[in-house]
């Protein structure tokens, strides 16, 4: 298994097509693979992502289905089981909410509740992330709702390069996965090598290296977080950027040697503050790293309110460069 | 198509059938305008139009009294209009201005006004068929003859929430009527992809009463609500209301090139001989209960209202950024 990284020279692709290639791979590779969702087939995905699968793959294995999100989840854990490998496509993270019953007391258990003798190799991939004024039931970022349950594991690329290896990752896993996409970075494009590669579960990726300050994002923060790396530089404020890419398996190794070299940390993550994603990584690092660091290990989140429509309000609720800027410059006492 | 046969038109007055074209008019123009609004990107925003399903709001709110309460969805501005919001407000609210009926925080697909019993829309689809039942057997604890409206799409016949509330709604008989638009698709699938069997059937398998009703005609629409309406009154439970229809646009305002999903033909057919507006003029025109030049009279009214509405909308301020933490807790 590769773990390169991807080179400045590697053709660009977008986030959106990293997706695309990934599960167009793996559905050559391997005939168990199918995709089932609503508007997966001619339409592509309301966000176009799968655009062109089901004229390659065919209406059997990119299927259409009714408005059914508990349901499709339901059937991918029962074909799971006996021997195919689903692709459940639920439209809006917000929507898993419908599939938690077949998600977390059917498909995060089954393994262990039968003695290891069923797996479930299936992937559930849907959205995260705010900002496009969709409202309260269209902007959410719930991927903790899953990080909090074992036997799940979940997968937040932030990169085209990550995507496409966490996706084959997720393809191939004999777990249930879960990957949540940000919807702002679909056009986001970046280097993706053409040869094959796959991204380990549990390993973060350090996006930035820095040494006076280690900034822990995710998803769609990390782009929030490298932007501002760069503000921070132009204030003599060297930032560390490290996106641990998988919630569940966690790379604490990672994040704790990060903080224990910076002495400072914040992380970033689009989920509510509260019970959140920020709180568990927060607490790995002061834990891991607490002889080592000069001030409290800081969170920043969603606001803990409903995604308001209204874009004056909807901007504030979630993490931007500046706050982070500032909140760096806090901790570093460059205030 | 099961048509109220024994009902006669004629029996309605005619400024009525001439507020039910007003009403048909305003959910056109205001929709027309928030395209414009999306087009000239001075909203934020997707939204939803409602454009070519208009007689069934109207049809329905017609039938109804202030104080009942309906439950909408993602394509619900013509809900809001028909019973009752004003179009100010509305358009406030698809602007994220203070001024909107939800202070800004709502947007297009989540109006809600308690005054006039909208009890919101909804961008989960099928998810206020809990909301709408739960209205209903509120009524029935507080013993009131309310009812209550539940609107949702074909696509909505997918979720299970809504046959789980059906089949409460019958057991306790509580006063709701599940008004279900079939419009063909869900988003950019046909409905005969999605949904086996029969719509009808799916509401008759819990002993619903279910009628189906042509929903491009107004008419229909009201006197049939008006039975349907009667039964839950008089504590006969609930009821199914399936209506065919068509959205005469786009699943959403960027849903443009529609071509891989559905063919220019079908909407030509649709937009040319199923338009409830045209069809009610002119059924009113041929029974003699009006001249030819008042629709257009009332069309410049309204287009004039809805003109000032969209200038209001534009001109008021945004919410103050502290109010984004209001609210979140009663
Ligand atoms: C639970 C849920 N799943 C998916 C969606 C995305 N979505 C929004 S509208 C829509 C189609 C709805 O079709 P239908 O109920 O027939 O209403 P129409 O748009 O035709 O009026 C879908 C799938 C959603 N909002 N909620
Ligand atoms: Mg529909």
């Amino acid at each position: 298994m590769s773990m390169l990284k991807p080179s400045p020279t590697d053709r660009v692709l977008t986030f959106s097509e990293a997706i695309r290639e990934a599960i167009a791979e793996e559905m050559r590779r391997d005939p168990t693979v199918f995709i089932m969702g609503e508007d997966v087939a001619e339409a592509g995905t309301v966000f176009k992502v799968l655009v062109g699968l089901v004229e390659e793959f065919g209406p059997q294995r990119v299927i259409d289905s009714p408005i059914s999100e508990a349901g499709i989840a339901g059937l991918g854990v029962g074909a799971a089981i006996t021997g195919m490998r689903p692709i459940i496509d639920i439209m809006f993270g917000d929507f898993i909410t419908l599939t938690m019953d077949q998600m977390v007391n059917q498909a995060a258990k089954t393994h262990y509740m039968s003695g290891g003798k069923l797996k479930v190799p299936m992937v559930l991939r849907t959205t995260l992330g705010a900002t496009r004024r969709s409202a309260a039931q269209h902007s959410q970022s719930l991927h903790a709702w899953f990080s909090h349950v074992p036997g799940l594991i979940v997968a937040i690329p932030s990169t085209p390069y990550d995507a496409k290896g966490l996706m084959k990752s997720a393809i191939r896993n004999d777990n249930p996965v879960a990957i949540f996409e940000d919807k702002m970075l679909y056009q986001l494009k970046g280097p993706v090598p053409e040869g094959e590669y796959l991204i380990p579960f549990g390993v973060a990726d350090i996006k930035r290296e820095g040494t006076d300050i280690t900034l822990v994002a995710t998803s769609s923060m990390v782009q929030v977080a490298l932007e501002a790396a760069t503000l921070l530089a132009d204030l003599g404020i060297s930032a560390e950027v490290v996106d641990p890419r998988t919630t569940t398996p966690l790379d604490k190794q990672t994040l704790i040697d990060s903080a224990k070299k910076t002495s400072r940390a914040i992380v970033i993550d689009e989920g509510y503050e509260q019970y959140g994603v920020t709180a568990e990584i927060a607490s790995v690092i002061a834990d891991g790293a607490f002889y080592y660091l000069d001030a409290p290990v800081k969170r920043m989140g969603a606001m803990n309110v409903p995604v308001p429509f209204s874009p004056v309000l909807e901007d504030v609720t979630v993490p931007m460069p500046q706050g982070v800027v500032d909140m760096a410059k806090m901790l570093c006492g460059k205030n | 198509m099961t048509q109220s046969t024994e009902f006669d038109y004629n029996a309605v007055d005619r400024e009525q059938w001439l507020h039910m074209y007003e009403q048909m008019c305003k959910i056109r123009s205001f929709e027309e305008n928030a395209n414009e609004l999306y087009f000239s990107r001075k909203m934020p925003g997707l939204t939803h139009l409602y454009i070519g399903e208009e007689a069934i709001a109207v049809g329905v709110c017609e039938a109804l009294r202030r104080e009942d309460y309906i439950t909408s969805t993602h394509r619900g501005h013509g809900h809001c209009v028909a019973k009752g919001a004003s179009l100010d407000r509305m358009f406030a609210e698809l602007l994220g201005k203070e001024a909107g009926y939800c202070r800004g925080k709502g947007g297009s697909m989540h109006i809600a006004d308690q005054d006039t019993g909208n009890l919101g829309a909804n961008a989960i689809v099928g998810g206020s068929a809990g909301i709408a039942t739960g209205a209903g057997m509120s009524i029935k604890m507080r013993g009131t003859d309310q009812v209550a409206i539940c609107f949702f799409g074909d696509g909505a016949l997918g979720q299970g929430l809504l046959y789980e509330t059906m089949n409460m709604a019958q057991l306790w008989k509580l006063p709701v009527i599940y008004v279900c638009e079939n419009n063909l698709y869900n988003e950019y699938t046909h409905n005969r992809e999605t949904a086996a069997g029969s719509l009808k059937a799916r509401a008759e398998a819990f002993g619903i009463h279910a009628e189906e009703v042509n929903g491009q005609d107004v008419r229909a629409v009201y006197a049939t609500m008006l039975r349907l309406v009667e039964r839950s009154r008089q504590g006969e439970g609930p009821a199914f209301l399936l209506c065919q229809t068509y959205r005469f646009l786009g699943h959403h305002v960027g849903d443009v090139n529609r071509e891989y999903y559905r063919s220019k033909e079908e909407e030509t057919l649709w937009k040319t001989e199923r338009d409830p507006l045209k069809n009610l003029a002119a059924w009113m025109i041929e029974a003699g209960l009006a001249e030819a030049t008042i629709f257009g009279q009332i069309e410049e009214d309204v287009q004039a209202e809805v003109a000032a509405a969209v200038e209001f909308a534009l001109n008021a301020p945004f919410p103050n950024v502290s109010e984004v933490t209001e609210n979140v807790y009663a």
